[in-house]
């Protein structure tokens, strides 16, 4: 990027810094640490100069926002254009009182909205199954049926808002019942608009809410893709995630590299089931964590939109649309403090303000609570405000990308890169990704920086303020959310009704199509809309579908 | 030469969330202790008879899902069934303040929240395990 004589004069003007300026106050007043390095363990150099980006290529490497390989950005006019979309994670209890929520969200001006789902859901149970014992609405909403998706959109214009649903083992019957209630509605499913999370591998590698073994998973999520977008253009049906690996402990780079190995494992999936992939690329949507080192998280960003293009683009997909990678971000729960809760406040606007500097399409600021139980009221509408505020007072969204250039910036996100592909290499030797999840490299990876990390707390190498510096004694001063504690009886009592008033020779008749498709090799989708039509429960879907398929075991290492 | 402290890392109900419960089983093995590690979703039978077959002086449950108001009783409640009340059984997890006593009352013995040093559990095992 800049001319060869230019270089050599920075090169010898540095040394003269380094060797006189540079060494001379150090001399006098040692830096604080021996080696600087940020969370991924890269070493940091005190300053960077156009030295460290001589390689890089502006047209090439760097680019327009919009345009090949997106590294400013997926759209022309980024935040100018349009502010990304305010779309906070909650769920909790019954049906009723996350769609309570859900308008107090939206009331005060969030803009997408986000289903969490407990635990049984998660693993495709009912409320009434023996292993959803404790659980209820505990870290989600409920949703068994059909029915409590209902309840659950009740009065919500699901016509033109979004919704993500964080869903996973069975993301394709929870779509079912999204697509079958809008059905309802009368509204048609060109116009419904959303993201499924439907990213198993991810599951096996760190947030553990499998159902079935990895073949079988993929055959569904490919199903999920060819009717997406065949039937319901505008959804989003994967959204591949690196949030809940860096949640697990990986560092940026691990969580950087796994992701973007999943993205393109189900690529290669759907491309050996014969779909185009200009057909689906351009519904693949990524999701990534926003952790507390400010710079690493921003280049992290900008390399997977580089790599993701480039890689696309070696796969022969040729729409603009299918190389650009949208992303949402959320900000790093397991950074929060249970300690001076307040302060989280602090750390997530700083991890949101990473995000956005990073060109993110969606964002999920965490509530200062989370490291206590699920946010009270008071603690999501700050958190809310928090987005309003870097979007409406801070200016940063005027321009686009405006880290672009910074010697630094440009440095770590091409090292980013390198280390990427050094992890691809690693997975490329085990065979591919499933057979690294089933050799147990990606869990021992994780557990190790989780560990790492945990020590460097704990040995006063990191300081985490309020935890192992900073501390006081204090009284909790925030309230706690409360749930309503019939939710659970109301809806076993729904579910009863359910089961004693459906159609049952409707409900018998999809449940056994479904498990003679599944037997087979068709597209299940049309099946399991037909069984969610006819009320058959999340578990009684899934039940069948186990019985074809079998269930996940994973090994327990640590 | 002295027995090591037995200690059976568990994992309760559905939550998947295993960073803690791996980091706490890391921990305790480097202090010295024998560390047992069931894996992801245990319902308080497996994570009972588990205990009864490793002839385990802990327990030390994590559960980050909020159920553990209902789980971690649970296995207090079996235990002593089982007349095997002199295992020490610990908690962590994220746990309202509120909640502690509570649970101290139902029979476990330390609860560590978000944040706790890891030493701190190994000085709390080492100063109560009962064998």
């Amino acid at each position: 990027m800049f001319r060869k004589e230019k270089l050599n004069q920075i090169k010898e003007e540095r040394n003269d810094w380094e060797n006189n300026d540079y060494s001379d106050a150090i001399k006098n007043h040692p830096e604080r640490k021996s080696r600087f390095e940020n969370l991924s363990g890269t070493e940091i150099k005190s300053i960077y100069t156009p030295e460290d980006i001589a390689n890089l290529d502006y047209n090439d490497d760097v680019g327009f926002p919009g345009v090949y390989p997106f590294l400013r950005g997926v759209y022309p006019t980024m935040y100018r254009g349009r502010l990304w979309t305010m779309r906070q994670f909650a769920g909790f209890g019954s049906a009723e009182e996350t769609n309570e929520r859900y308008k107090y969200l939206l009331e005060h001006g969030e803009t997408g909205l986000s289903v969490a789902f407990d635990y049984p859901t998660l693993y495709g149970h009912d409320t009434d199954h023996p292993l959803a014992r404790g659980e209820f609405g505990k870290c989600g909403v409920a949703i068994s049926s059909l029915k409590d998706m209902e309840i659950l959109f009740s009065g919500i214009p699901v016509d033109n808002v979004t919704t993500s649903m964080t869903i996973n083992g069975p993301a394709a019957i929870v779509w079912a019942m999204y697509i079958a209630n809008a059905e309802n509605r009368g509204i048609s499913n060109d116009v419904i608009g959303g993201t499924i999370q439907n990213d198993i591998l991810k599951e096996y590698i760190a947030q553990k809410s499998y159902i079935f073994p990895p073949e079988p998973s993929m055959r569904l999520i490919v199903d999920t893709f060819e009717y997406g977008f065949k039937k319901i253009p505008r959804w989003n049906t994967i959204s591949i995630s690196g949030y809940h690996i860096r949640e697990a402990g990986s560092t940026a780079i691990q969580e950087l590299a796994f992701t973007l190995g999943d993205g393109l494992e189900y690529v290669k999936a759907a491309m050996n089931r014969g779909l185009e992939i200009d057909k689906f690329a351009p519904r693949l949507s990524f999701f990534f964590n926003s952790h507390n080192d400010f710079f690493e998280e921003i280049a992290k960003y900008r390399a997977a939109r580089r790599i993701w293009a480039k890689e696309l683009k070696k796969l022969g997909a040729k729409k603009s649309r299918s190389l650009l990678m949208r992303f949402h971000t959320q900000t790093a729960g397991c950074s929060l403090t249970a300690q001076q809760p307040e302060v989280n406040i602090v750390r997530v606007t700083m991890q949101a303000l990473a995000a956005v500097l990073g060109g993110t399409q969606s964002l999920h600021t965490n509530s200062m609570d989370e490291a206590l139980a699920l946010p009270s009221e008071k603690a999501v509408r700050i958190a809310l405000r928090t987005q309003q505020i870097i979007a409406e007072e801070s200016g940063v969204t005027d321009t686009i990308d405006p880290l672009g250039g910074s010697y630094y910036v440009e440095w770590l996100t091409d090292k980013m890169e390198e280390e990427t592909y050094r992890y691809f290499d690693k997975v490329e030797r085990f065979g591919g990704v499933i057979p690294a999840i089933e050799k147990g490299f990606f869990q021992r990876e994780i557990a190790e920086s989780a560990y790492r990390y945990q020590r460097e707390i704990d040995e006063n190498k990191r300081v985490v303020v309020g935890v192992n510096d900073y501390k006081m004694d204090e009284e909790l001063s925030i309230p706690i959310l409360k749930m309503d504690e019939k939710g659970e009886k109301r809806q076993i009592d729904r579910l009863k009704k359910l089961r004693r008033d459906r159609d049952q020779s409707k409900f018998d008749r999809g449940l056994k199509r479904l498990r003679k498709a599944a037997e087979g090799d068709e597209n299940l989708m049309p099946y399991i809309l037909d069984c969610v039509h006819s009320y058959a429960t999340l578990g009684e879907t899934c039940d069948v579908l186990r019985e074809v398929f079998g269930e996940y075991k994973e090994p327990a290492i640590y | 030469m002295e027995r090591k402290i037995r200690v059976l890392v568990a994992k309760p109900g559905l939550d998947g969330h295993d960073r803690g419960a791996k980091v706490v089983a890391r921990a305790l093995r480097d202090a010295g202790m024998e560390v047992i590690y069931t894996g992801l979703h245990q319902t308080t039978e497996m994570i009972v008879e588990t205990a009864i077959q490793e002839d385990v002086d802990v327990i030390a449950l994590s559960l980050l899902s909020g159920a553990h108001m209902t789980l971690f009783v649970d296995v207090t409640k079996l235990l002593k069934k089982k007349d095997m009340g002199d295992v020490l059984v610990i908690g962590g997890g994220v746990i309202p303040e509120e909640d502690v006593p509570v649970l101290k009352k139902a029979g476990v013995a330390g609860v560590f929240g978000p944040g706790t040093p890891t030493d701190d559990i190994v000085d709390f095992i080492e100063k109560n395990v009962k064998r």
